[in-house]
This record gives C-alpha cells, structure tokens and sequence, in this order.
C-alpha cells in the first residue's frame, strides 16, 4: 500500500522534487556519481566550488580519517568557471534535477565574476562559500565576521541572476548572528554547516596528518552541533535553511528538517557509499509512510520540547 | 547502476610470518560476482569495514583473479586494515571496483617487460606477471622477508633483494637491475616513493618506457573528491591544473607524466 506522499519542497521560489542534496565538494560535478546514482532522484546537485580561473589546491596528504568522521584540505581545487559552464552544466542539464552551483573566491570582486558568469546559465540557485580566507582582509574567512559576511551578500546578489544560498561557517561564536547578517544582505536561503576546522597528529611520524596542518571535520563526528546550529540558525532568521553535518541515512535527514531545516544536504556519507543519496531519499520516503505523514513539509521545524512531569 | 558488491572471504592467511605481527601482510581470496571477472592488473578496489567509527573505504590494489575470485594482499596498517585482517571464511566484505586504470598491457605485446615492485608494491605485479608470462622478468625488493616470491617464480623469472641482505640482493631493486645486467624494453612499477623516484630517474636515463602506479590518501576512490591528487608535468583535463587524480586519472601513470 503506497499512499500519495508529498516529498517536494520550495526554497525561494524554486521547487525541489525532494528534499535531498549533494554537498558541496563531495559530489564533483555529478559526472562520477553518474554511474552509481540515479541522478534524476534527487532534489538537487550542488555542485563543487567554482572559482573565476582554475585553482590548483592544496599538497597532498588532503584527506585524514579520524573516529566518526574525516578531515579534508583539499583546498577547492577546480578548473574554474569557464571549463565549468562548458563541460560540467551540459552534463547536469542532462539530468532531471536541479543545479545549484557552489562559488567560491579569494576576494568579493572573484565571487562577483563568477556568480555574473553564471547569470545567464541554466543554473536554478547559487551557493557562495563564505568559508574561503579573505586575502584583503588578513585571510579570515568571510563566513566569520558578521560585517564581513552582510557585505559580500549584499556584493554577490547585485550580480546574481538567480536565488542566491549563503553556506555558513560553523567556526564563529554565535551561528545566529551570522545567519542575521545573511538575511540583513539579502539572502534568498541559508545552508549549514561547513566543515569544522580541526587537527590530526600523526604520533609515529610526529607530524600533521595534512600537509595544511588544518582540515574541515565532517561525517557523523559533527552531526549533533550542526543539528543544534541548523536549529539556532532557522529560529534566529526567517529564510529557509538548507541542513547538512554528517547525515548518512533518512532518519538522519528527518533529525535536520525537525530542526528546521526546509532541505538537506549528503555529503561525506557519499565516500562510505557512493549510492547512499537514493537510498536516503527512500529512507526519508518510508519514514514518512511509517509514520502516516502525507507532506514532508510538515516535519520542517516541528521538534517538540520533552514532555515535562504532568 | 554500479554499486558495492557484498564478497565472502574464501580463505586468508599471513604470508609474513617471521616479521613482527604489527608489519602482517595478508593475503585475502574473496569470492566476487562481477569484480573479478572485470578487473586488470594495476587496477585497485576500495574495502569498506564494518566499523561505523571508520567511514572511508581502504584503497587495495587488486593482486590476482581467478575466475570469480579476487585475491588482496595488503599490509595491516592501522585499525581499518586490522578489521579486514580478522576476516576468516564465510564472512563478507563490501566492495567496489575494480577501479582505476591498471597497467596498459595493450601497448606493450611482444615486448619484454621488467616488473618492478617493492614492499607491498609487489602484489600488484603478481596478477600482471601471471598476465606476461615469459614476456616479464619480476624484480621485487623486500625489507628482511620474502613473500609471494615463489608465486612469481611459476610464471616469470624472478630476482630479488633485500633490505638487510638476508636474502637475494642486498640493497632495493635498482640494485638488482645494475647488478644482474637486466634489460628491458618497458618498465612497469610499484612501490614506496623514493623507489618510484628513482625507478623514474632509471627510466628517464636509459630511454626506456616506464609505467609506474602511484598511492595516495583517497575518500570516494571514484575521481569526485580530489582527495588523491599527485602532480603532472602537463595540464589536466579534469582541473587544469598539473595535477591528476591517483584513483580515477591513474593509480597506472607514465613515469614521464607525474612529479614524484
């Protein structure tokens, strides 16, 4: 028995056949997870950073396992945004799913040109990665300075012909406030949480398990703060949020639109199993036909407190 | 649509014995639908435990097939390949593969071939010697103790040092080469890096083609994340930006192409 289970959702006008996404930087351009993946099953693909020209990345070792969960600094290796919209957005449009491009820059004026380069694309959102260092600005990333993050908002949705995404950094003090500069910028949409900053020792060779010293921390490891910062985050503004941190199944989808999230995204779940997107939209799928809900829009930020004693 | 496949361990032993139990190499027969029957020599599969505090798959070059078998010969190198290593018959494994591009047999018929591999380097050479025959001569380097020595001796002649000179030649495979005299008309190479260094410095001197399978740190092993990247003397198609993906450009690249 197959009831009629809504599962699409609306972020800034844009409609999603479901609510599962890729995460940025863990599923390329799409092209590779091709033959593991039905890509026309999910609600988007988000792409890898773009960046104005290519960007070589960081040395390698980029990648470090740790309990639960991995680092990475692979330091947004990409062939830039022509190479990009020339090969990579033919093959997505192949594809019966949205593309959300994922912009990263070294300066506001980088993030500009790519976001007006993509203007005129068959791109349905923007995403801009505000979790780069600021090379004007001493190298801190815009994503951790509230004015910062107001300022190259508001810069990018001059340029922007479609909805634009801020994804935050989870590196800050107060994920509300930054949410508060996204939205005071313009914003059409919030997504979070990138990757934490962390570190791994290599105690036999006595060095950093990275040769950037510092990673991103993602996978299972971080889920619990992202799911409380997706919480803060959708209650401080009143955009929609798209959730991510370290969901491998549909239950763990549920936990962020719970929180309030109006979507999500996989990511390092990927590397554990290249077919783990499909079956997370199935998982979600049957969560909601075991509990008999009919519109996955109605978990979007409904968590209830504990009951206390009656 | 590709997916892991769910292998049973057919049989697994430790062919390292007199070396201390932290430095075991096994050696791993899976019983395989598709993987075996796909897979070429230099071509590696990503292992994934059943851990959940370990989530990233473990690289494994593919060492022989046998019809639908599959046979890994690793070295326990931490906790992931220490799971893998506990593995006795009728348990399963998930895998993916085969991956990667192996050694390009193709553009070398007829031609003689020096297989070179060193450390666990060499069990990539095996499934490649077996493929050779009497067109390679195996040279292998060892620390102190030799393994899958006498597999290669079945199908191609074989020469080997050692590290401390316990055995064979005392030195590493270059050794072996200039000490033998060895010719070749192709190289094909695996192994730690300052021996790929210095097979590629030997290459480049005596003009002979050479092909060597690179290992790096890797999350998905399907070309996605650029967690594997080693640099290239030429501009990339995928990044344009002199620097390949071990698992999907490689982990098989001319020694011509990549700076070590």
């Amino acid at each position: 028995m197959t009831q009629k289970i809504r599962m699409d959702v609306k972020i800034a006008g844009v409609e999603f056949k479901n609510p599962v996404m890729t995460a940025s930087g863990t599923f390329g351009s799409g092209a590779e997870y091709g033959e593991y993946v039905d890509l026309d099953g999910l609600g988007a693909v988000v792409t890898k950073g773009v960046a104005s020209v290519p960007w070589a990345g960081n040395p390698t070792p980029r990648i470090a396992e740790t309990c639960g969960g991995m680092l990475n600094a692979i330091g947004l290796q990409n062939p830039g945004m022509e190479v990009f919209c020339e090969r990579n957005l033919p093959f997505l449009k192949q594809y019966d799913t949205r593309v959300i491009v994922n912009v990263c820059g070294r300066t506001q004026e980088d993030y500009c040109q790519v976001v007006e380069r993509l203007s005129g694309e068959p791109v349905d959102m923007l995403e801009i990665n505000v979790s780069c260092p600021n090379v004007k600005e001493g190298g801190i990333a815009f994503g951790q300075n509230a004015d910062a993050l107001e300022s190259i908002t508001r810069a990018v949705k001059r340029y922007a012909a479609q909805p634009v995404i801020m994804k935050l950094s989870p590196n800050v003090t107060d994920i509300g406030e930054m949410a508060r500069a996204a939205e005071a910028g313009g914003a059409d949409a919030i997504s979070l949480i990138n990757t934490l900053t962390g570190m791994k020792i290599d105690v036999h060779k006595r060095t950093f398990a990275l040769a950037n010293q510092t990673g991103g921390l993602s996978g299972p490891a971080v889920k619990p703060v992202a799911v409380r910062m997706v919480y803060e985050a959708s209650r401080a503004v009143s955009l929609p949020v798209i959730g991510m941190g370290g969901i491998q199944s549909g239950e763990d989808a549920v936990e962020f639109l719970l929180a309030g999230a109006t979507a999500v995204s996989v990511g390092t779940a990927n590397f554990h199993d290249p077919c783990v997107t499909q079956k997370i939209v199935a998982g979600l799928q049957a969560y909601l036909e075991k509990y008999g809900i009919e519109d996955v829009k109605d978990l979007i930020g409904a968590v209830q407190p504990v009951p206390g004693p009656s | 649509m590709k997916q892991k496949e769910i292998c049973r361990v057919l049989r697994q032993e430790r062919i390292n014995t007199s070396e201390p139990s932290d430095v075991g190499i096994y050696s791993l027969w899976l019983e395989t639908k598709d993987i075996a029957r796909k897979a070429a020599p230099g071509q590696f599969v990503m292992v994934y435990g059943k851990d959940d505090s370990r989530l990233l798959p473990r690289p494994i070059s593919i060492c022989q097939t046998d019809g639908t078998a599959l046979r890994l010969v690793y070295r326990v190198a931490g906790s992931g390949t220490r799971e893998f290593s506990r593995l006795g018959p009728g348990q399963t494994l998930e895998v993916l593969g085969p991956l990667g591009n192996g050694f390009p047999l193709g553009e070398v018929q007829g031609e003689h071939v020096l297989l070179l591999g060193g450390g666990i380097g060499i069990p990539p050479m095996l499934g490649t010697a077996v493929k050779l025959g009497k067109n390679a001569t195996a040279v292998l380097g060892y620390r102190h103790e030799t393994f899958l020595r006498e597999e290669f001796a079945e199908v191609c002649p074989v020469a080997f040092a050692t590290e401390d000179g316990s055995s064979g030649v005392k030195g590493n495979v270059l050794d072996v080469i200039h000490e033998g005299g060895l010719r070749a008309d192709v190289i094909f190479a695996c192994g730690p890096a300052p021996m790929l260094r210095a097979v590629q410095a030997y290459a480049a001197e005596e003009g002979i083609r050479c092909w060597i399978s690179m290992e790096e740190r890797m999350a998905c092993g399907i070309g996605a994340c650029l967690g594997c990247v080693c640099d290239t003397t030429q501009e990339d198609p995928h990044s344009h930006v002199h620097r390949k993906r071990v698992c999907k450009d490689g982990p098989v690249f001319l020694s011509t192409e990549v700076r070590l």
